[in-house]
């Protein structure tokens, strides 16, 4: 099925806030298996610069695929969910995601595309402050493959 | 905020530490609840297999976060990345057993930017299949 190629440029009204708390850091490094001390040990992290615990490179993920997920499944795009794969993932960072941090997700559906008869649909989440302030931003590649009488 | 790597004493070339990462069925059940993906495939064999795949798979951010964690430890400070994107190209498979799967992660320097980033290239492999494709990190070195 193919996707509503009018959704490219989309961008959608800012995610409620996203609070960084540390417990949810160490559980996200303890479920990677990560013992880097700047994820669990605040006077770690303060020893590196940083005010408080920092946030695994991927832990921006949480946040970016919550304030996604309404998008991707907004029946009017016509992603079949049942076959999506991820197939690219990147983030990149102005600072650090840190404990404490407040941060709101704007997504844009940046490209909608079709190779092969796999749906393709690009989407970015940009990270800031409530006050405005970028902090970082991550942009996924979702495929919804082809049924595979069509492929 | 950088890392205790000097960029100075880096080249291109530079190899980090390869590491390898297992995993098993209850780190895919932990990835999940702390992630919020719950996607079925990533823990149930029977759902899987029925949707073509050999068995329960890891989740690719699961795998995308084992990755860098070679860059991490080799700059100390994970702040210190700047920017990190990668393509999936093949699954993690986990079988139900006491090995799970090994994810081998070898990384090296491919480029020096004049900003004081260095470009990282991240090798990930697992049951000898190339699991990550175009896997860059760009790390803020010390001056």
């Amino acid at each position: 099925m193919a996707l509503n190629p009018e959704f490219a440029g989309r961008v959608y009204p800012p995610s409620a806030p996203y609070l960084v708390g540390r417990e949810k850091i160490r559980e996200f490094a303890d479920a990677i298996g990560d013992r880097n001390p700047a994820y669990h040990h605040v006077d770690a992290a303060r020893a590196l610069g940083h005010a408080d615990l920092v946030a695994p490179p991927t832990f921006a993920i949480v946040m970016a695929t919550r304030a996604s997920s309404a998008v991707i499944h907004d029946p009017e795009l016509g992603l079949d969910y049942s076959r999506v794969v991820h197939g690219e993932q990147g983030f990149a960072y102005v600072r650090p995601i840190l404990a404490g941090d407040e941060l709101i997700v704007t997504t844009t559906i940046e490209s909608i595309r079709t190779m092969a008869g796999n749906d393709m649909i690009t989407t970015r989440g940009d990270i800031a402050t409530l006050e405005g302030e970028p902090v970082a931003t991550a942009t996924s590649l979702i495929v919804s493959r082809a049924p595979e009488d069509t492929a | 905020m950088t890392a205790r790597i000097r960029w100075a004493d880096v080249e291109v070339g530079t190899e980090l530490p390869a590491q390898s990462f297992p995993v098993q069925r209850v780190d895919l059940v932990k990835y999940a609840g702390a992630s919020g993906d719950f996607n079925v495939i990533h823990w149930n064999e029977r759902i899987a297999t029925s949707v073509g795949l050999p068995n329960v798979i890891a989740h690719g951010m699961f795998t995308m976060a084992e990755a860098v964690r070679v860059v991490t430890d080799w700059a100390v400070d994970p702040g210190a990345v700047v920017a990190y994107r990668v393509r999936f190209t093949r699954p993690v498979v986990v079988p139900d057993d006491d090995q799970g799967a090994m994810i081998e992660v070898s990384a090296k320097v491919t480029a020096k930017n004049d900003d004081g980033t260095v470009v990282v290239t991240i090798t990930a492999s697992s049951e000898g299949s190339t699991v990550l494709g175009k896997a860059l990190a760009t790390v803020r070195l010390a001056q």
